[in-house]
Parts: structure tokens; sequence; C-alpha cells
């Protein structure tokens, strides 16, 4: 029988499929210690069920496999509410030094002087940028960020023996974080409803506060990439109730050095570096999620807080502080790196960010929203929530296009979410984009929903330039097949 | 404040600013910012002006030189959680493909299938490894995964003590205290000689290697724990595991790791990346992100993210976990580590590691004023009982240029805890060996 080769056909054969008896890709030195005695063979395995590759089969499978991603370095990428901006390559340089990238955790703070002396300068730019100048860089990303920032408040109340407070308010536009992060807490979560317009509605917000109220979580911008208009009313009414404000800073790349959250009353707000201080996301993390809260706050930060003092820097307990919330400081190397990006941009850089990021993502909007509407006719900050509700109606959903954007080379924007909007395909160009790719991406959207009435098939079938075409994740969650066995 | 033009990352021209401000039906900025209260608009921002990437590169080198580091010639000791191990070049190779590094999560699997199928041997590495059925795509860290697995202890048997034995890093049973704060839960110690348990325990959790680095009997703290109708939980060292039985052979029903030590750079305490393990049946309780296997439209393999009903951005506030973004790219150094060291060098680290150990145990045990305080099988890390408190011990020996191990003072009388791994050369040992000796001699 002859076996036909498909030309365009890739690998994707798994390490213990390529596996062959005898082959290494590494050495390790003999030993130049005196044999020492094992012990007890009833404690000892026999092998470890690892594949046995060349050095080439190992740079050239995984160099084969990142080929099959979508990448900033390598496409387009408007996922909203992600901030896809350009990861720049001397921060990676930076955070892989000798002497930063090599460091011990549990190293005396007198041999890590300069590891520290960097946290407590990212720690004041940050609380410097938001307003808030209590900082703790210790969540390992923005849900960590959100669980400390919601222990914070807890521990506030309780601190004043008000521990009825158990309700936390937020918006139906939030991140599936946030209601999670709540429920962590041992918080009561609360919707509030958003108005016609997309801010949130202030009459149905004073209906719902009153004296059990710890918290409001509050998305700046929100989800749908609006400026909240009535802040100042907000954050009073949440006040006079005794509660506090918590600014989810996942969408903080709309506000460097054009306003403080601090300045609006919001008493805590997280920031992920993964996002607006371009540390790269990693496929998926590592990310870092410092929470920043008021002075008065910043007693209970969770641990461990960089801090400078006569006898030099220091790694501190903040006096009530919430505790420990992962093992050691934080994701210390992407700190590196969000600090290398704040000292190349300094100020007026990034104000420079933010201000490009929005002109980039109106210009998105005013171009495409005769063809995909909009939730208010207004402007946007750094990001815009299309609909594809008029597509829906001709037949073709925002899956559909997400998918066909695809076949340009283009990452399909955040899909169904915020959750109140129809069909949302919710698009955040960032700053590190140029004109040119936007008017392509322009281009691309209006083709697209032209394609609806000339060749939908080209829509319902994509995506066709791709290492696979649509997967069966029903399949793959009825009968869930999750790692590698000998049998297939 | 004058908006700075031209930076490098930033390639919009004033010209084309203009031009898309028009577009967009306004004559400046400030047309898009009315929703921003006036009063509050463009604050002051105390912060310097930026530098250039050549200045930036010569600010982050002082930075770093002012730190003691092995590559600036201290020799270090310190493990307790976070270990230096050799990285072969394979793992910083692929860590430089801007593919795997500047990609976001994973939810338009045509687009990620390279990070889905890294992801989906990650998870087999981590059943390998830890001889367990199923995997998750990795957690924050080590303790992070700890904490969530005492959780799903709870969730799994809907008893709310969760026990946990003695002898664990204070740094485990924090970080469950942090996240089970508001859940109503009890924390309940547990010495390892235990026999019997409370009836209500939802889990035993058990460090093995344990803090003080001593192997503990999984097996039969895992059958108590059946007997009682609790799980069994352990948190291993993953370099371990290339030597002693995996807790998959005694039974165990969650395994969780600091993944760090296979091939992730200590880098002063993260990003790391947790390893989290479990018997197939409790898959639905399990946290975290889980990739799994299907096929496209035309029948070809392919992976995606699967089981999501479990998380937050489906579940929200009933999601098994609050977690979403992860640390992938350190599960990637995990894979290409372990793919690269294979069956035989998975072996060979780990002998490497315990013959280094023990030759380290038995010649400090010579000395007069120091002992090895006995705590039966260990891996590659002890406890050395000092003569002195252990950081006076280690200001001597920092003069020296050696990062003792860390000072345990708290938890054993004297205590110092000191780790050796494969990166430790036979003369390094020798030198601590004759500090110690001197500092001894010299009390």
């Amino acid at each position: 029988m002859t076996i036909t080769i498909d030309a365009n056909e890739v690998d994707r054969r798994l390490l213990m499929d390529r596996s062959l008896a005898g082959r290494r890709a590494f050495t390790l030195p003999g030993s130049d210690v005196p044999e020492q005695s094992l012990p007890d063979s009833s404690l000892l395995r026999e092998d470890v069920e690892l594949p046995e590759i060349s050095q080439l089969e190992v740079i050239r499978y995984f160099s084969v496999l990142s080929q099959l991603n979508f990448s900033i370095d390598t496409n387009f990428y408007p996922l909203g509410s992600c901030t896809m901006k350009y990861n720049p390559k001397i921060n990676d340089e930076l955070s892989s030094l000798p002497g930063l990238s090599d460091i011990h955790p549990l190293q005396p703070d007198e041999t890590v002087q300069g590891a520290i002396r960097l946290m407590k300068d990212l720690q004041d730019d940050l609380g410097e940028i938001t307003g808030l100048p209590g900082v703790s860089l210790a969540p390992l990303a923005g849900a960590q960020g959100e669980y400390a920032g919601l222990l914070v408040a807890r521990a506030y109340h309780a601190s004043r023996h008000d521990e009825k407070r158990t309700i936390a308010i937020v918006p139906d536009s939030a991140h599936g974080t946030n209601p999670a992060s709540a429920a962590m807490a041992g918080l009561e979560v609360v919707t509030v409803r958003s108005d016609e317009q997309g801010n949130v509605d202030v009459e149905n917000l004073r209906e719902l506060v009153n004296e059990k109220t710890a918290v409001f979580m509050l998305t700046m911008p929100s989800t749908l990439g609006l400026f909240e208009p009535n802040i100042l009313d907000i954050t009073n009414i949440i006040h006079d109730a005794g509660g506090l404000v918590y600014a989810d800073g996942a969408n903080l790349n709309a506000l460097l050095g054009l306003v403080k959250l601090g300045d609006l009353g919001v008493d805590i707000c997280h920031s992920n570096l993964h996002k607006t201080f371009s540390t790269p996301h990693g496929g998926g993390g590592p990310g870092s999620g410092p929470v920043m809260v008021s002075s008065e706050l910043a007693k209970f930060l969770p641990t461990p807080v960089a801090e400078q003092t006569d006898h030099g820097y220091v790694l501190s307990q903040p006096a009530m502080s919430v505790g420990s919330i992962n093992g050691f400081h934080g994701s210390f190397s992407i700190v590196v790196r969000a600090f290398a990006y704040i000292k190349a941009l300094g100020c007026e850089g990034l104000k420079s960010v933010s201000e490009n990021a929005i002109i980039g993502a109106n210009y998105i909007q005013s171009k495409l929203k005769d063809k995909y509407s909009i939730v208010a006719d207004r402007y946007c900050m750094h990001e815009t929530v299309l609909s594809a509700a008029n597509q829906k109606k001709r037949g073709v959903s925002g899956l559909d296009i997400a998918k066909r954007l695809l076949d340009f080379g283009i990452h399909a924007p955040t899909m169904y979410f915020p959750l109140i909007v129809e069909e949302a395909l919710m698009v955040e160009p960032t700053e590190s984009e140029s004109k040119e790719t936007l008017d392509h991406f322009i281009a691309v959207m209006r083709q697209i929903d032209d394609e609806i009435d000339r060749s939908p098939e080209l829509i319902f079938d994509a995506p066709h330039e791709l290492p696979v075409k649509r997967l069966d994740e029903v399949a793959a969650v009825r009968k869930p097949v999750l790692r590698w066995s000998p049998e297939g | 404040m004058k908006t700075l033009d031209n930076h490098p990352y930033i390639p919009a021209t004033a010209a084309e600013r203009v031009e898309m401000l028009r577009a967009s039906g306004v004559d400046s900025l400030d047309g898009l910012l009315g929703d921003i209260p006036v009063e509050h608009r463009n604050p002051k921002i105390n912060l310097d002006t930026g530098l250039s990437e050549q200045e930036l590169s010569e600010l982050f080198n002082s930075i770093a030189s002012t730190n003691a580091s092995p590559s600036n010639g201290y020799i270090s000791f310190l493990g307790a959680g976070s270990y230096q191990h050799y990285i072969p070049s394979t793992v910083r190779s692929i860590l430089q493909r801007g593919e795997f590094v500047t990609a976001y999560t994973p939810y338009q699997p045509e687009a990620a299938q390279g990070t889905l199928q890294v992801g989906f041997e990650f998870q087999t590495v981590t059943c390998q490894l830890t001889g367990m059925e199923v995997a998750n795509a990795g957690m924050y860290d080590g303790p992070t995964a700890f904490a969530e697995a005492c959780l799903m202890s709870v969730r799994v048997t809907r008893r709310n003590k969760v026990g946990v034995l003695t002898t664990a890093d204070r740094r485990l049973t924090d970080t469950f205290v942090a996240y089970s704060k508001y859940q109503g839960l009890e924390l309940v110690e547990i010495s390892p000689d235990i026999t019997e348990i409370p009836k209500d325990l939802a889990c035993i959790a058990i460090q093995s290697p344990n803090f003080f680095g001593a192997i503990e009997d999984v097996e039969r703290l895992t059958t108590v724990a059946h007997s009682n109708g609790a799980l069994s939980i352990v948190h291993v060292n993953p370099t371990a595991l290339g030597m002693f039985k995996s807790p998959g052979e005694y039974g165990v029903d969650i395994v969780t790791a600091e993944g760090q030590p296979l091939g992730v750079p200590m880098a002063f305490g993260g990003p790391y990346v947790g390893l989290f393990a479990c018997k197939k049946v409790h898959i639905r309780q399990m946290p975290g992100r889980i990739i799994g296997r299907t096929t496209d439209t035309q029948g070809r393999v392919g992976y995606a993210l699967t089981l999501q009903t479990r998380e937050q951005h489906i579940r929200r506030e009933r999601a098994t976990s609050n977690i979403c973004t992860s640390t992938q790219l350190m599960g990637l150094m995990v894979t290409v580590y372990t793919a690269t060291l294979g069956k035989q060098g998975i072996k060979d680290v780990a002998n490497l590691c315990y013959q280094k150990a023990h030759y380290a145990a038995s010649e400090i045990d010579k000395l007069n004023n120091f002992s090895i305080e006995p705590r039966g099988t260990f891996f590659h890390e002890f406890v050395v009982n000092c003569p002195v408190p252990p950081r006076e011990i280690n200001a001597a020996l920092l003069k020296r240029n050696i990062l003792g191990g860390l000072d345990i003072s708290d938890r054993s009388e004297n205590g110092m805890l000191i780790c050796v791994t494969e990166t430790i050369l036979k003369h390094d040992i020798d030198r601590l060996v004759s500090a110690l000796s001197e500092i001894g001699s010299s009390l």
C-alpha cells in the first residue's frame, strides 16, 4: 500500500511519539563527590516516562509549534481589554541579566539591595500614576490583585468593627474574575445595571447601597471602553454609605497621565503589568497584578512591601497585613520589565501611550460604526465594543466574523464580552499599531461585512488559512483527552 | 507637559494623529475626553523623562551588579521553595520565540495551536512525573497550587476542616490561610506519625520532601486519610521525582508542586509555575485552565481549552477558582526542560542532587560544633544544628562570599536549612565545610 504524504501537513506527533530508546538531548556532568549510599529501594522509582529525543529534535519541535501561533511579534492582535501592545525586547534582555535572574528570594536583604530598590521605585511610580500611594507588587496576576484588594477592603472594615459589610456591588459589564474574586473573599455579589448609554445606572446603584455594602468594584474605563462620566457621584454614593471603591485597572492603558484614579475617589485598584506596562503575555501568563491603595489602607497590604529605611532597602510586612497570597515576593522578572518600560517612556511617553491608544480606538470606531453598531454614539477610550447584531440578522455571528478575521492574519477581537452587548466584538488596537495597520483592519472588517451578502460560505467555513479549521470543542468536553497515552 | 512625539514604541506621527482625530469628528484629543471630570484631567505626574535604550541598559546593569549572585562570585546553599539548577540552552533558546512569548491566552484555538499543544505536553509531563491521571495547564506557583488543592478537597468532600502536616513549609499554609480566610474553613495541624484523624477532615495535606528536606511516609498517611473519607494531597519537589516513587503509586488524590526547579530561573521569587494533578474522577472540581485534544471539521487533530464551565469567565462567582492569567510561559520552560533532560537526564539530575547533598551533610556532621538533625531519609535539603544562632554563622559566611542556608531557628533550635543541587561543585561544598569549621572553632 502506498502512503500519500500531504505537502501541507504539519507533523503534530507528540514528544512521546517521537521518542526512541537511547537518544539524548542533554548530558549532565559526572558526580565529583565520593559515592553516597542510596535510600531503601522501596522508596525509589524505576523510570520516569519522559521522551528520548535528540537536541535538534527538541529545538525543531518547539520552533515549528511556535509557528502555529498568532502573536504580537507576528500579527495585529486587537483583543479587547487585553492590551496586546508591543513588548519591548530590551525588557526581556534586562530581566534576564545575571544579578536579577539568578538571585534567590530568601537572600538576606543586604545582598539584594538593587532588587529591592527596583521594587520600591516601581511601587512609587505605580502609586504616582494611579494616585494611590500604598503599593504591593505581590499579586501574581490581575485576579490575585483583585483578591488582594478585596482582602484589604475586608480588613479595613474589620478594623472598624464593621463586619456586617459583606456585599460587593459589581456592574453587569464586569469581567468574570470580579465576581469570582468577591466570592473567594466571602462577599455576596450584587449586580448593578448599566443604563442605555453604557454607564452605571446611578439610580439603581443608590437603591443597592446600604450598611452592608463592603465594596463597589468598577472597571475603569468600563469593559465597554467607556469612561464613567458619573464617577464622582458614584464614589460619593459609595463613601456616604461607608463602603470602599475598588477600580479594576485592567484598562489602565487609557488613563496614563490623563487622570489619576485616586483623585476620583477610588480607594483600591490593581494594574495588570502584562497589559498596560507591556510585559509579554506568554500565551497565558506569567502576569503580575500589583495592588494600589490610599495611604489610609496601606497598613493592610499583602506582604511583602519594599521600603527604604535608614539601613537601606528592606522587604517588610505591613502592620495589619492581610498576609501572604503566594510563595515569595511576586513576579519579580515581570516587575523588572514593567519598570524598564516606565523608565523608557517616562512621564511624557506614558501620557502619549494613552493618548495614542484612545485616538486609534476612536478612529476605528468612527470608520466602522456605519456597518457594526455601537452601544451608544459617544466617544470611547482605548477600546471600542462593536456589535455584530446587524450581521447576525443576515445570518452571520460575531464568532463567524472573528474566525474570518484570522484568515487575514488578524487576531480576533474579544468576543461575546461584555455580556450585555449582543454579538459583542471588543476591539483594542493599542498605541503600538500604525495607522496603516488600523486602516487595513478597517478595510478587512468592511470586506467581511460585504462577504455576508456576496459569499457567506467564506465566513461560515473560516478560518481557511490556518493550521486547523474550526475545532470540535463540544467533543473535547464530552470525552476529555487531556494527556498523551501509549494508546494514542 | 508637552506630548512626546515619535517614541520608538509609538508609531503614529503628529500629522496622522490630526488626521485620525478629524476622522473621529474632533479637533483635538480633549474632544474625546469629555467624560473625564475636567478638574481632574491632565494631573501632574511626578516621573522622570524617558531614557534611551542604551541608558536603560546601563541603569539596569548597574542595579543588577549590586546584588550578590552566583554570577558575581557567590555560592548559595539556599533552597526552601526556590532552587538553583542548570538551565539547558534549549530552554533559553525556545524562550526567545516571540510567537510563544507574545501570544495571548489561547481563546482562538485555530490561531494558538503552538501554545495549546505545548500546554497539552505540559499536562502530560505533570502526569508522568507525579504518576497521576490528569493535570491542568498550570497554576501561579507551588504555594497557590497547594492552597487551591486544599480548597478543592473541601469541594470534593463537603467537609470544612483542612489537615496539614506540621512538617510543611509555612509558605504553603500561609497561602492557604490567605486563600481561605473567608471560606469558613479550619486549618488543623497534623503530626506526621498520626494514626487516627478526626472524621470530619477534608484532607491530609503532606509536603514530601517536607520543609526540612525529609521524605514523608506518604503511603501510610494516604491510607489513614482514605480510611476516614478524607483526600490525600501531596506537595512534591519535582526534581525528587526523578528518583523517589511518585505520589500516584501511593494512591494520592491530588498532587501539587513548585515547577520552578524544572528550568525556571530563581529570579528573586517569580514568576514560577504551580503543577497541579489529580485523579480523573475529580476533574470537574479542578481549578485553572485545562487543554484537551479534539479534531477540526476535516478530522485533523487539534487542541483547545476545555471543561471551561468550571472557570470564572463562564461561571463567575460560582467558579472553582478566580484564576485567569496563569503561567503558560513557565509551563513552556518546564516542557522544554523535561524534553531536553529526557528519561535519563531527570534521573541524573536527581541523583547528582542526592549525592552532593549527602556528601555535604556527612562532611558537616563530622565537624565538632555542628550536627545534622536526624529526620530520616532526605533528598537535597537537610537541617544543620548550629552552635550559635544561624544568622551569626551566615553573617560570617557572607564575608567569605557564601550565602549560607536558611535560618530556620523559629522551627528548629539554631537550625539552618541547607540545600545542595547539581550546580554546586565538590570544591564549593569543601569551601563551606572548612568555613563552618573555622567559624565554629573561633567561637
